[in-house]
């Protein structure tokens, strides 16, 4: 093994780095956005402060910035040290964290001034759409070739869902973006009506099912089991529900869309298939959290394991509600209510969020020769400022989600409505503030995070290391 | 089309979904029933290496609930798509539609509420807006649809008319309040930068002498020439509006588009020089002709209220 090629961390680095701004940058737009809730003139009265310009940049930094460069760092780091290989073309692989840089930037000026395709978590403009197209394409190149290169003869089942997520974010980026370009920063959809309703719930759920959930759950079999350091748990449960998954996610997204004019036999097939899918996404909890069998006790020092844990647990209660949102009567009291802002939330911050945290505690300072954190009792600090503010967050909406959809049914005795829309906004205050509150706590934990990173790093600055060697170097 | 067979889609697309849904169904559960049970020759006590990274891998099977949890997800699948819409055309042995489940909890809704407001029907507005309980249903009527424009107080609001004063666009009498109610109304003020700057302040300056504000005399004499040939024709040669064009009287000193903080000048201005649009929507499609009725009963009965007094809508 010795005379194997140093791995590329130098990219990998970057974009750990980066995961820590932007997690940071797109959690405190988020809390302004809460507290907009809270507190109205908080917009500022300003068009490029506005809630409805500030709130497509909050879902594009935390997804594309903060979880991108979590997947990007990762995926660069999992795949070289499980394929025993350096990465493929350094070049490209800058290319694309500048490339990805870029993009978040360009989002970042773009969105405030108001440039937007209006489909969610697509709403970035063609010029755009289109550099993020090439990075996202040669990211593929560069993640395939170093599996292609692969110095094993196994390929490990992180990277199988890594590769997925990267091939099938392609797909649905592409088709969900194709549009007729106006002006430099106007386009027209190419699809119409509830076809282009379709294509964009497509594109939004398999969005959650392959960036926020496959990818991470790639992250999640590396992470968890070289934490623990216990072997994965079952290997048939991984084959079975990585193939029930990715077959069975596509065919959700037209839950978003029930009781529109979307045609019924799409909104029964969405519905069916979501309900299915619950337990190839239990398959991944189960894998996951019983990996940890033998190795429970760690969870009492070891802080990590518990963001790891924490998120599997998290990912396995948003996977359950998920499939019961996507049941047609539960779904037409809940559509629309804060329950969905609720439900998005516990799979964001207390699955992609948490699992990232925990894999970038393990990961950060073996990049950079390093075994341990600068400090374990900040990363216990920030465990609970992270826990206790997913659940203050998710409660808040949950309650939140079911006095509006009470709300907004309950009728007089003359068949009128009991309540005006304004009564159901100003019920839903008291948890506007519990949820800023919980968003607050967990943007505290990511700033405990910078610093504690921060001093990781700054301590490895003193005695210079080489650039770290390959393979298994810093394991017991 | 008959009573099991849609004929919505064309019959290759029908026959592609029924295809590709019942493959992808087929295919989940071959994989997953394929790979139920024990390996053969597979040791639960000793993890095999994978070679990534000194990862291990243990082989453990499927835990029997989530193999008969999954077996039952996909049962329920399969019955649901036999019994509604999914399959393609095939509408389902229930015969089920989203749209017939409107009609019918709608018809059920008027077949509850609906003697409730046809007693209503020929009382005439003038008395009804004195009946309290009619104009307690009247009311939360009007919380529902009509707040969100006009405030929950009827006071209006920049380019919504408030309903408590004694101006009225398009007259304040019961018959042109059911009117205005049912069948909506357009309101259009054409644009008239053409005329230049000057002639805009001009008339501005006029403007603001028919309502009686503060206002330069030269420039508002000059705007009085050219109220006489552009705007006469709407607003009349004193000002004072027309009903059956929906053209506001000026000598109020009522405003209907002035934004928040807006000086009166500078929304007089802004009228002139970009024209106004308004719309109020037409309400008997979605509140049927016996609401709209109740609720202008309401609009009129705010006039019966001491000025200021919120009405009741609970």
């Amino acid at each position: 093994m010795s005379n194997l090629p140093a791995y590329n961390y130098t990219v990998v680095r970057q974009f750990a780095l980066m995961t820590v701004v932007w997690g940071i940058v797109g959690m405190s737009v988020g809390l302004w956005l809460a507290a907009q809730l809270v507190w109205p003139e908080l917009n500022l009265g300003l068009p490029w402060t506005s809630f409805g310009r500030l709130r497509p940049l909050h879902t594009n930094l935390v997804i594309f910035a903060f979880g991108g460069s979590a997947l990007f760092a990762t995926s660069y780091y999992v795949v070289q040290r499980t394929c025993q290989t350096r990465l493929y073309s350094d070049r490209l692989a800058a290319f694309t964290f500048w490339g990805w840089q870029a993009v978040i930037v360009a989002a970042l000026v773009s969105l405030p001034l108001g440039h937007t395709t209006t489909k969610e978590y697509a709403e970035l403009e063609w010029p755009i759409s289109i550099l993020l197209a090439v990075v996202w394409i040669s990211y593929a190149i560069v993640f395939l070739m170093t599996l292609k290169r692969r110095a094993t003869s196994h390929i490990y089942v992180a990277n199988w869902f890594y590769a997925a997520f990267i091939l099938t974010v392609a797909v649905l980026h592409i088709v969900n973006n194709a549009a007729l370009p106006v002006t430099p920063m106007y386009s027209i959809s190419l699809y119409a009506g509830a076809v282009d309703a379709m294509v964009q719930w497509w594109y939004g759920h398999n969005a959650v099912g392959f960036f926020l959930t496959a990818g991470f759950l790639g992250m999640m079999y590396y992470f968890v089991p070289k934490q623990a350091e216990r072997p994965i748990y079952s290997y048939r449960l991984s084959i079975v529900h990585f193939w029930a998954l990715i077959m069975i996610y596509m065919w959700a997204g037209p839950h978003h869309l029930h009781y529109t004019a979307l045609p019924s036999w799409a909104q029964s097939l969405g519905m069916v298939m979501s309900i299915i899918l619950l337990l190839p996404s239990w398959g991944g909890m189960i894998n996951g959290i019983m990996t940890l069998s033998g190795a429970w006790h760690k969870l009492r020092t070891d802080p990590i394991l518990r963001f790891l844990v924490t998120a599997l647990t998290f990912y396995g209660m948003a996977t359950f509600e998920g499939p019961m949102m996507a049941i047609k009567t539960v779904n037409a009291f809940s559509h629309y209510t804060d329950w969905t802002i609720g439900h998005v939330h516990s799979g964001a911050l207390g699955w992609v969020a948490m699992i990232t945290i925990g894999s970038l505690y393990h990961m950060i300072p073996r990049l950079y020769g390093r075994t341990r954190m600068h400090s374990t009792a900040l990363v216990s600090l920030h465990f609970w400022l992270a826990t206790v503010g997913t659940v203050l967050y998710i409660t808040a909406m949950w309650v939140n989600g079911v006095v509006q959809g009470l709300m907004w049914r309950a009728i007089n005795a003359d068949g009128t409505l009991t309540y005006r829309f304004v009564d159901a906004v100003e019920a839903s205050h008291p948890g506007y503030v519990v949820r800023l509150l919980g968003g607050a706590l967990f943007l505290a934990g990511m700033l405990v995070m910078a610093y504690n990173v921060y001093r990781t790093l700054e301590r490895q600055k003193t005695p210079e290391r080489a650039i770290e060697p390959a393979g298994g170097r810093h394991e017991a | 089309m008959n009573a099991l067979w849609d004929d919505a889609l064309p019959g290759f697309w029908s026959a592609w979904i029924i295809v590709l849904t019942l493959t992808t169904l087929g295919l989940v559960v071959w994989i997953v029933v394929a790979n139920d049970g024990r390996a053969p020759g597979a040791s639960q006590d000793a993890p095999a290496d994978t070679g990534a990274d000194g990862i291990e891998e243990y082989d453990h099977p499927l835990p029997r609930w989530w193999f008969y949890l999954f077996v039952a997800t996909v049962v329920f699948a399969l019955a649901y798509l036999l019994l509604y819409p999914g399959l393609g055309n095939f509408r389902g042995l229930l015969g089920w539609t989203q749209e017939a489940q409107w009609e019918e909890e709608m018809a059920r809704a008027d077949e509850r509420f609906g003697p409730i407001f046809a007693r209503y029907q020929d009382v005439p507005i003038p008395e009804l807006a004195r009946d309290e309980a009619a104009m307690q249903i009247a009311g939360r009527i009007f919380a529902n649809n009509c707040a969100m424009c006009h405030g929950a107080g009827a006071q209006g609001g920049d380019g919504f008319p408030d309903l408590t004063d004694d101006d009225w666009l398009y007259g304040g009498d019961p018959e042109a309040l059911v009117t205005s109610i049912a069948q909506g109304r357009r309101g259009v003020m054409p644009a008239w930068a053409q005329l230049g700057d000057e002639t805009l302040e001009a008339l501005t300056q006029y403007v603001l002498a028919l309502a009686g504000r503060d206002h330069e005399t030269d420039l508002a004499a000059r705007g009085g020439e050219h109220f006489a040939r552009f705007c006469v024709a709407c607003h009349g040669a004193d000002g004072t509006g027309n009903q059956m064009l929906g053209a506001p009287n000026l000598t109020n000193d009522i405003w209907l588009y002035r934004a928040p903080g807006q000086r009166v000048a500078e929304a007089i201005h802004q009228t002139l020089a970009e024209g106004r649009r308004g719309h109020m929507p037409p309400q008997a499609p979605f509140i049927g002709e016996q609401r709209v009725h109740l609720v202008a009963a309401y609009v009129y009965s705010l006039r019966l209220r001491s000025p200021g007094e919120a009405p009741s809508v609970e």
